[in-house]
């Protein structure tokens, strides 16, 4: 009983540093999935620069998910990882471009364009790569005994596909949002009027996902719209109006934070749609997040270090974020 | 080509690839720290421009270890899959605790020590530069101990799953060869930095021997190299003793001992191991002296690779050689350490220009020694991924071969393409002579106050 409890516990923490991973990295892939629309290397430099401070740490979410779920749930990244081998390989070599070119970018005067199309390219790329693998996870995986019994092209569907267009559309919502909050003048005002289309295109999606995905599985469907999940069947719905609403007044009235994070909360409340389908799954629709789970002794043995790190890495992560906090200013840069 | 074989490749070849870049950006935010401390205590103008010197540098090569290193973690799942269904209970937490004391505070105040100087005060400054280079050290001890228990696993039991079940942490983190791997390999990390530091300032000085921040960078690269160098070897040396220890077979192979000696060993230098046949041809060796320095006594018997099943020997040729090349260049750099203090001694450390060359020759050297060793200790360890327990063919994930033979192909053209492109910035920076203003490039903010060598100003009032 008590095992169940724990890996319970580890769940909501693997689901917390994916959504952690999710909204802030999400923001700065975001950035540069929006690379082609700036005007000229000006432009390019000053959203670069927005997000060089602080991008690493956002992306060490992304290791502390797969790490953490390597820690607690052996069993399923063995049997994730595999099925949904091709967009993870591509999402790491689309992470390898855009990380790089943080740097590179910075080092050539002849290839400096080069680097500009592989920060959007990487960026994009991984947005695209993480919604297919979403969406390869939500629709099921095939499982047999302890490993992935289905083949190389599974996770291939219409309703991945539409999973991979959402993401990065809704991270290029995100970015231009962080833009929106942390540039001024000309880019400032473009990234602001990119927000109102993507924010839409990201509604439109969402709709759509979440109108398929009850039919991935009768489990979601019984789960969105039995007792007493309905209240949040409404619940959720009403509450992602009331952030497009307040969201597009802070567009419309021309708010540096707000639209921000009302992008950020959108996030979130997709978030939890997808927990609310999932549990008690760890991989639909077989593995269930007890038997996945680690023994207790490796759960206990991690979750020690992580009551006590979490708590220290979000002080420094947020004095790190208060450092680079207001607006970009232009001149500033060590390379 | 099997899935298994192309999956072994992939590894080996992502892994390579990655510790280039960690064994040079541990040792460069160590000395980063204390070129900014002693720029901080001593007010001399000549540390800050080596401190913004090498930081451009170690800028670039820590984003290749992140992005390679991003890489590694999820290759276990992808194409290891059954190891890390078995072995994930034992290595999964220690590599989560790397992600939450190492990664997090190396990213985290990366930022900060590189744009943040001004925003944040010198002092702060200073501890954002020290939390980077203990993260990164951090790191190294967190992985080391998971690599070191594949080595030599303790402290499990094993459940009717086959999972690893841990069972005694203590005994898991500090593994029986935990400490001499740790050691070693941080050792190496300062030692191919200081090669690296060395080597440029080696270049630098037969161009300028007058700039002081090329001679100030000369001479701590070989102060480093005169120092460490003889403790790597000690600890090497400690480290081969627990190796026979734990894993004899290993040591049969890097010795090329395929025949026991009942009285004395001899220590070969030479030979071209018939692994099939059991001989090591050409042998030419010194006798009885491997029996010293594994056993301390001439006579004492050693025994061979004729007493290990054929299907439990590592690959005899691989570790036998790369063994080879890493304590030749352990010596040369003892020996280059040694030139250099001769030189001192004559006064000469910055006009002997053959010295110089030397160190340029051993600029990279330390890299081939850090790649020599990991294939000795890795491919020395075959066929098992966690020694005496899992085999290396029951541990790859049941994907079919041309998936992993894909991913394969595209991650040689991606790393040959992106992490080339990068070695070939990072030589160009570091042709700059340390103190070139934006080193060299017109695009980016130029930022050249405080960086100007031969200024003296005080850290206190200074624009940087
Ligand atoms: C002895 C040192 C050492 C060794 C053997 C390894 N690494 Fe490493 N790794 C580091 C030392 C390091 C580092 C110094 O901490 C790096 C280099 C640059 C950096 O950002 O951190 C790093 C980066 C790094 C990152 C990126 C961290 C981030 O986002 O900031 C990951 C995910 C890994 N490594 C994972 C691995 C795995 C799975 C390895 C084994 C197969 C491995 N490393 C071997
Ligand atoms: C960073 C330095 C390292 C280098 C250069 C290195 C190199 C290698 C090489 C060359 C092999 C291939 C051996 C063979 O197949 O014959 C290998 C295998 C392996 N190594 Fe490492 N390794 C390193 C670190 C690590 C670490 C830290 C781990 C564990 C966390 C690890 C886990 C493995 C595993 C699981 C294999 C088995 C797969 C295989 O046999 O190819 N390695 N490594
Ligand atoms: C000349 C003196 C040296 C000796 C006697 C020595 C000895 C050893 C031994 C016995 C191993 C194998 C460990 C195992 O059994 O798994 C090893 C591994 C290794 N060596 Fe050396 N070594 C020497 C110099 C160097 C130098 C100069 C470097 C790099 C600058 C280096 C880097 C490494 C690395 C990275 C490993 C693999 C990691 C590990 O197992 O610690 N070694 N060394």
């Amino acid at each position: 009983m008590l095992g169940f409890d724990l890996s319970t516990i580890w769940a909501g923490l693997i689901a917390f540093a994916v959504l952690t991973y999710v909204v802030l990295d999400g923001f700065d892939l975001g950035v540069g999935i929006l690379f082609p629309f700036a005007k000229d290397e000006k432009e390019r430099d000053v959203m670069m620069n927005s997000v060089a401070p602080i991008w690493d740490g956002n992306e060490t979410w992304l290791v502390l998910g797969g790490g953490g779920l390597f820690a607690v749930f052996p069993l399923a990244y063995s049997i994730v990882m595999p099925a949904l081998y091709m967009p993870i390989i591509a999402m790491l070599l689309g992470l390898i471009f855009r990380g790089v070119a943080f740097e590179y970018r910075w080092r050539t005067v002849r290839w400096k364009r080069l680097w500009d199309y592989a920060f959007f390219g990487g960026s994009l790329m991984a947005g695209v790569c993480q919604g297919l693998a979403l969406g390869g996870l939500v629709q099921g995986i095939e499982v047999q005994g302890r490993s992935y019994a289905g083949g190389t092209w599974d996770w291939l569907t219409p309703f991945s596909v539409l999973v991979g267009l959402a993401v990065p559309t809704g991270y290029a919502l995100l970015g231009a949002t962080w833009l929106n909050m942390k540039l001024v003048g000309r880019v400032q005002q473009h990234m602001r009027s990119l927000a109102q289309p993507f924010g839409v295109a990201t509604l439109l999606f969402m709709g759509a996902v979440s109108l398929a995905t009850p039919f991935q599985n009768d489990a979601y469907l019984n789960r969105w719209f039995g007792w007493p999940m309905e209240i949040w069947t409404v619940i959720v719905p009403l509450l992602v109006l009331l952030v497009v609403w307040r969201g597009r007044k802070g567009l419309v009235r021309g708010d540096d934070v707000a639209p921000f994070l009302c992008a950020l909360s959108l996030f979130v409340l997709a978030f939890i749609g997808i927990g609310i389908s999932f549990f008690p799954m760890m991989v639909p629709p077989t593995l269930t997040i007890a038997e996945a789970a680690a023994p207790e002794s490796s759960l206990y043995f991690a979750l020690v270090g992580t009551l006590v790190m979490v708590p220290i890495i979000l002080a420094y992560s947020g004095y790190s974020y208060w450092v680079f906090r207001g607006k970009i200013d232009p001149e500033e840069g060590y390379h | 080509m099997t899935a298994e074989l192309l999956a072994r490749f992939q590894f080996a070849f992502t892994v390579s690839f990655h510790i280039i870049f960690p064994a040079f950006s541990i040792g460069l935010a160590s000395y980063l720290a204390v070129l900014n401390a002693l720029w901080l205590s001593t007010g001399n103008q000549t540390y800050l421009t080596l401190f913004n010197h090498w930081k451009k540098i170690f800028a670039v090569a820590f984003a290749m270890g992140v992005v390679s290193g991003i890489v590694m973690a999820y290759q276990f799942g992808t194409n290891w899959s059954v190891f890390s269904d078995r072995a994930g209970p034992v290595v999964g937490p220690l590599m989560a605790y790397e992600v939450l004391t190492a990664f997090f505070l190396e990213a985290g105040f990366l930022g900060i020590m590189l744009f943040g100087r001004k925003r944040v005060g010198d002092g702060l400054h200073m501890f954002a530069t020290a939390m980077v280079a203990i993260g990164t050290l951090i790191s190294a001890t967190w992985i080391l101990s998971v690599n070191s228990w594949m080595q030599t696993p303790a402290g499990f039991s094993i459940s009717d799953t086959g999972q690893f079940i841990p069972e005694d942490w203590w005994a898991i983190v500090f593994n029986p060869s935990f400490p001499y791997r740790l050691v070693h390999m941080v050792l190496a990390a300062f030692l191919t930095t200081a090669l690296v530091v060395g080597g440029t300032g080696g270049y630098h000085l037969l161009r300028d021997n007058s700039n002081p921040a090329t001679r100030k960078m000369f001479s701590m690269a070989m102060w480093m190299l005169v120092v460490v160098a003889p403790l790597q070897i000690l600890a090497g040396d400690q480290h081969g003793l627990n190796t026979l220890e734990h894993q004899p077979a290993k040591v049969m192979a890097m010795e090329g001992h395929f025949d026991s000696h009942p009285d004395g060993a001899p220590l070969y230098l030479f030979g071209i191991p018939d692994q099939d046949a059991g001989v090591l041809r050409y042998a030419v060796g010194i006798p009885k002296l491997s029996s010293l320095i594994l056993k301390h006594s001439f006579n004492a018997p050693l025994e061979g690779l004729n007493t290990i099943p054929r299907e439990d020997q590592p690959p005899v040729m691989v570790v036998f050689w790369s063994f080879r090349v890493m304590i030749a260049i352990g010596f040369a750099m003892l020996g280059l350490g040694l030139w250099s203090l001769l030189a001192r001694w004559k006064g000469r450390l910055y006009e002997w220009s053959l010295m110089h060359r030397a160190a340029i020759v051993m600029g990279p050297a330390g890299f081939i020694a850090v790649l020599a060793g990991w294939i000795t200790t890795e491919v020395g360890r075959q066929p098992f991924t966690v020694y005496g327990f899992l085999r290396t063919s029951e541990s790859h994930s049941g994907l079919n071969a041309s998936a992993v033979g894909t991913s394969l192909i595209a991650f040689i053209v991606v790393y040959f393409f992106v992490f080339g492109a990068g070695t070939f910035y990072l030589l160009r920076m570091m042709h700059k002579s340390p103190g070139t203003p934006n080193l060299g490039l017109r695009d980016g903010p130029i930022r050249t106050a405080g960086i100007t060598p031969g200024l003296t100003e005080d850290p206190k009032n200074r624009e940087d």
